[in-house]
């Protein structure tokens, strides 16, 4: 059961994110005719962005995606004016990891996506407790980078952005 | 005498002063032998029985007892009286002496001669007279030896006893035991009388059995065994019905899985006793129990054992007999059942369909009136509500419906009513496009079927619609269990369609009905009818009287070929295909090539022999026999239809014609599906006939065929026949007079087979690469070698293919290959880079990975790799990277010494115009990425840059491959990376 969509999960009933919800994975995307067509143009679009977006949680061996931090509603992508942005949903309105998890987000775009594309990574409005804060660290293009040369935090990222081994 | 008393006394004085347990041996085979009798015994035992001591009492009466265990046998009636009489006053006595009384009380309801009366008064005196729970045993035996009427007289006072004696019981052997004692008791019919809720009380205090038997117990009791035994006893009688079924109920809302799973098990078990009037005012309660138990299921065990519960319950009501005056619980009960389940079934909400639905299929099995009032109440909704929601998610919950509706028709023909609005809710199911509600429909449509007997309008019916491969499979699942029904009804009808549909909207019905034939003829009778109608539509074809496309006819083969495949091996049906069938196909592909009519004959490429199956290889000896004379000599006498001119020479061209001489397609089929014990007549004629013919004919298709033919033959010839035969081939072959693939099909036959003149061959072979014109084509014939082969060369056929052909080739012939490019000029360098591409990449993938590093010759190998990746050739790119892969995820020292080259030749390739190279490239890329770290450091930032322009590839799998890759070289020598 896909339960993108569903009703997102109120971080007031739950006193802390240790014992999280768990989303069941979406499945495979499936492959159509035309994407084995030589000849057709396939425009980047949401589910491929969301397929990138499958990483790790900083603090669960889970990902981004079974816990419900990243939906596939709350993608937007247009191929034609290259830009995307993505809103996440902390796991709880206090989530200390939520600048991380953006910064993760920000970075895997970064190494994924094409350059002429702008990206955008933002909070669900109204999901945390300090939106505002960490939305404007997550845009200005000079704090990303300069926390890209922390090396303690970049290597955090790299963790996140490993591929899962199970 | 007096020796044998002086003997006796002494015995019986070491026994019980002496205490030397072995003198009770002696004595019992003094007794045995008629040295003393039991009485003698008896008084010499006088001393000792009278003692003051009640140590020694016991002693003496214990010697007695055991002499008894022995000999039992040889007693009197007038010895067991006085014997029992004896005991029966010992058990007043002193409690130590109780064990070795009742040990032979024990012995003595094994005598036959018991008097009359003795039992009872055996027990009556237990009862009174022994307060431990020891005598249970004991009970237990005089028990199973009266098997009369005797005990029954002591009726209640006997229950009592017993009730009174198992009362508080904690040991599992005892209770076992009582159980077993009870259970008897219920069994025998004793009467119960006052005692009956005493009984049940005593017994049923201990359900649900919670017992663990301790680890290392050394009496192997289990909770199972209990558990049985308890549960004969509790559901053994109808007069506890109104104790225990308040009980169930009330054990049922327990929290303990086990306690609950038990008392559904009892329930089962105790119905099959019951009558309605036993159940009547519990069922409302027991239905809310058993509601609850399936819709709010916790453990699967519990829901099947709930609706086994049901079942059991319902056609416990179903059975009971009615009087004029009492009302029918049945449908009283049902009332409540449908009450709470069929708003469910209505309800959008999903959650409670399907546990409804079984309950209701519970119900249903029980009885076919139960399933005659559940249907009829349930049915019309179900219907309507198919018919006015075409919603997904009530399309699934309509197909859990009607999984259900299929397991009800079981039971009975109630659903005559139904069917016409049933039959349309399948079929319009069918053309839905969930597949699982597809299957569904079809297999209710089987079951619907196979109740009616009119499945041949409902298949009919289904030809029309658009899901026709469910059906055609359903249709042959019904023709195996209605041979007789199909032959009558359904194969006229289905050949009045095919006759009758002429226009050619109406050709893919036709095409439906001939899957369909095919799909029913798995048994000979309808073998026998069907085959006809297919050869009537081929021939029909032929004289051009009926418009029969080209799809048509092809079905039409390959109809007959599965017929062929799924038919029961039996002298009947191989006789059909070979004395029938063949004979047929062939005469109608001979006079469509004597006529010259090509399209006509285009057919026979369709035609295919049974190779398997023991009637069908008897006969296909003969057929052989047949088709060789007719290819060799002419001779068609055994043709239907024969007016063919008497010397027709299919093998020898004729002009431009090779409308005739394609016939050799047939011979091929027909002589090479044979096994190799088999043989093949004319064989020397035969091959030199069709040597020439592979050489001499310029049409494709019949030097193809010719020289298959031929490799096929070769293939299973004995070993000393071969070698002039194919000295002659190898002079054709020098001089190119061959056709390369004629070539490669014959190569591979003796590769196949591992002949020492394929190496002499393949010499051959390898120096067409270098043949300006056939060298590109010599290159794509190492991939027929090295693949398998859907027609002649494969083990379907019998031919002889050894194991590990591919790698035996490979290793015997890479060094010539890489000797070869060395020596070719550049521009034939191609030819070889392609060859070995081909070669490489059809040998199993483990073999390229263990294979590679070991040959000696690697290094150079390893750079024929390299180099075909710059080959212009897109086809050997993509091979060649194709078996790069499997050899990266593990690669060999010699290929990291050739980093630089691999990767300045993969890069490159990530933007080739086909997306499979780019594709396979990338994953390459990806694969290398895994290489140790400092071998692949150095090319990160180069690789990182090139990897920037396939992220915005116009394909997306190029791009998800992209992705991968580079995330992976970015993590490369990144903290928190690798």
């Amino acid at each position: 059961w896909v339960t993108f969509g569903g009703v997102n999960m109120s971080g007031g009933t739950r006193l802390e994110n240790a014992n999280p919800v768990i989303f069941q994975r979406s499945g495979e995307r499936l492959l159509t005719a035309t994407d084995e067509d030589e000849d057709v143009h396939d425009p980047i679009d949401d589910r491929e962005i969301f397929d990138i977006l499958s990483i790790n949680d900083p603090e669960h061996p889970l990902s981004l995606e079974e816990l419900n931090v990243v939906e596939q509603v709350r993608v937007k992508v247009s191929d034609a004016e290259s830009t995307v942005g993505i809103e996440f949903t902390p796991t709880i309105p206090h989530c200390s990891m939520a600048t991380l998890i953006g910064l993760s987000i920000k970075v895997k775009l970064l190494r994924s996506l094409p350059d002429r594309f702008k990206i955008d990574v933002h909070i669900t409005p109204g999901t945390h407790a300090s939106e505002e804060a960490v939305n404007k660290q997550l845009a200005d293009k000079e704090r990303v980078a300069a926390a890209l040369e922390n090396s303690s935090l970049l290597e955090v990222v790299n963790q996140c952005l490993s591929t899962r081994s199970i | 005498m007096a020796a044998d008393s002086a003997l006796l006394l002494s015995l019986v004085e070491e026994y019980v002063s002496g205490l030397q347990d072995s003198k009770a041996k002696d004595t019992a085979k003094g007794v045995k032998d008629g040295q003393f009798t039991v009485l003698q015994l008896v008084e010499a035992l006088g001393l000792s029985l009278t003692s003051s001591q009640p140590h020694t009492r016991a002693r003496g009466v214990q010697l007695l007892s055991e002499v008894l265990q022995e000999c039992y046998g040889g007693l009197t009636e007038r010895e067991v009286e006085v014997l029992i009489a004896f005991y029966e006053n010992r058990l007043k006595d002193h409690y130590v002496i109780t064990p070795p009384v009742l040990q032979g009380l024990r012995a003595l309801t094994k005598c036959t001669v018991l008097p009359p009366g003795s039992a009872v008064s055996m027990l009556r005196s237990l009862f009174q007279d022994v307060h431990v729970q020891v005598r249970l045993d004991t009970v237990n035996c005089v028990f199973l030896f009266d098997s009369s009427t005797e005990l029954k007289g002591l009726g209640a006072d006997f229950v009592f006893g017993f009730v009174q004696s198992m009362d508080g019981e904690r040991d599992p052997r005892n209770l076992l035991l009582a159980f077993q004692v009870a259970k008897n008791i219920i069994h025998r019919g004793y009467d119960l009388g006052k005692f009956t809720e005493e009984l049940f009380e005593v017994t049923s205090c201990y359900f649900p059995i919670n017992f663990t038997p301790p680890p290392n117990d050394p009496h192997s009791i289990t909770r199972e065994e209990l558990v049985q035994m308890l549960r004969d006893v509790l559901a053994g009688t109808p007069q506890f019905a109104e104790f225990l079924l308040p009980l169930i109920i009330e054990k049922l809302d327990s929290d303990v899985l086990s306690a609950k799973l038990d008392s559904l098990q009892t329930l089962t078990a105790c119905v099959s006793q019951y009558e309605h009037k036993d159940l009547a005012e519990f069922l409302e309660g027991l239905w809310v129990s058993l509601r609850r138990e399936v819709f709010q299921t916790s453990s699967e065990k519990i829901e099947s054992a709930g609706l086994a519960a049901l079942t059991a319950l319902t056609s416990c009501l179903s059975r009971s007999v009615l009087n004029s005056d009492s009302e029918d619980s049945l449908c009283t009960f049902l009332d409540l059942v449908l009450k709470d389940c069929r708003h469910h079934l209505c309800e959008p909400d999903l959650k409670l369909v399907w546990p409804s639905a079984k309950l209701l299929q519970a119900a249903c099995s029980a009885s076919s009136r139960a399933s005659h009032i559940i249907t009829s109440a349930v049915m019309p909704s179900l219907i309507e509500q198919y018919n006015s929601k075409t919603e997904v998610n009530v399309l699934l919950s309509l197909e859990r419906k009607s999984n259900w509706v299929q397991g009800e028709f079981r039971p009975s023909l109630v659903f005559l009513a139904f069917r016409p609005s049933l039959c349309s809710m399948v079929f319009s199911a069918l053309t839905e496009t969930n597949a699982s509600l597809q299957i569904t429909a079809t297999s209710v449509l089987t079951s619907l079927a196979q109740q009616t007997g009119e499945m041949n309008s409902s298949i009919h019916s289904c030809q029309q619609s658009q899901i026709c491969l469910a059906v055609v499979e359903c249709v042959g699942a019904l023709a195996e269990l209605h041979p007789a029904a199909f032959i009558a009804k359904l194969i006229p009808r289905l050949k009045k369609e095919i006759e009758a549909s002429e226009q050619q909207s109406l050709q893919a019905v036709r095409q439906r009905c001939m899957s369909a034939l095919a799909a029913m003829s798995t048994q000979p009778g309808v073998v026998q009818e069907s085959t006809p109608v297919l050869l009537e539509v081929l021939s029909s074809a032929h004289t051009g009287s009926v418009g029969f496309s080209v799809e048509e006819v092809v079905a039409a083969c390959h109809s007959l070929q599965r017929i062929a495949e799924q038919v029961q091996d039996t002298e009947e049906t191989g006789r059909c295909f070979h004395d029938v069938i063949i004979p047929r196909l062939l005469s109608l592909a001979l006079q469509a090539a004597l006529q010259g009519d090509t399209v006509r004959a285009f057919f026979m490429r369709f035609v295919w022999f049974p190779s398997g199956g023991f009637h069908f290889i008897r006969l296909a000896g003969q057929t052989a026999l047949k088709a060789v004379s007719l290819f060799l000599d002419g001779d068609v006498s055994f043709l239907p239809d024969n007016s063919f001119p008497s010397h027709i020479g299919l093998l020898k061209q004729q002009g431009d014609s090779w409308s005739q001489s394609q016939m050799v397609c047939l011979l091929m089929g027909c002589v090479c599906s044979l096994p190799r014990s088999v043989e093949v007549p004319q064989m020397d004629q035969l091959l030199s006939q069709l040597e020439e013919m592979s050489c001499t004919c310029s049409h494709p298709l019949s030097y193809t065929s010719a020289a298959k033919c031929f490799a096929g033959l070769v293939n299973k010839r004995a070993q000393g026949q071969l070698v002039s035969l194919l000295s002659c081939y190898i002079f054709y072959l020098t001089n190119f007079l061959f056709p390369v693939s004629s070539c490669f099909q014959v190569a591979k036959a003796l590769l196949l087979r591992y002949h020492p003149l394929f190496t002499a061959l393949t010499d051959k072979l390898f120096s067409l690469l270098d043949d300006a014109d056939l060298g590109p084509m010599a290159a794509d014939g190492f991939s027929l070698l090295m693949s398998d082969s859907p027609d002649v060369l494969n083990r379907g056929c019998h031919a002889d293919v050894r194991i590990m052909y591919r790698q035996r080739f490979f290793s015997e012939n890479s060094a010539k290959l890489v000797q070869g490019f060395n020596a070719a000029p550049q521009e034939k360098k191609p030819n070889y880079l392609k060859a070995l591409s081909n070669i490489v990449n059809k040998l199993p993938k483990q073999v390229q990975v263990t294979e590679l590093p070991t040959a000696s010759h690697l290094q150079i190998l390893l750079s024929l790799l390299l180099e075909a990746l710059s080959c212009p050739d897109r086809g050997v790119q993509l091979s060649t990277l194709s078996c790069l892969e499997p050899v990266l995820v593990d690669p060999p020292p010699a290929l990291i010494q050739q980093l630089e080259a691999l990767v300045g030749r993969l890069l490159p390739l990530t933007s080739s115009p086909s997306m499979n190279v780019r594709i396979a490239s990338l994953r390459c890329i990806h694969a290398v990425s895994l290489f140790p770290v400092h071998e692949v450091l150095p090319f990160r930032a180069r690789v990182l840059r090139a990897l920037a322009r396939p992220l915005d590839d116009k394909k997306r799998l190029v791009r998800i491959e992209a992705v991968q890759a580079r995330a992976e070289w970015f993590l490369l020598g990144s903290p928190g990376g690798r």
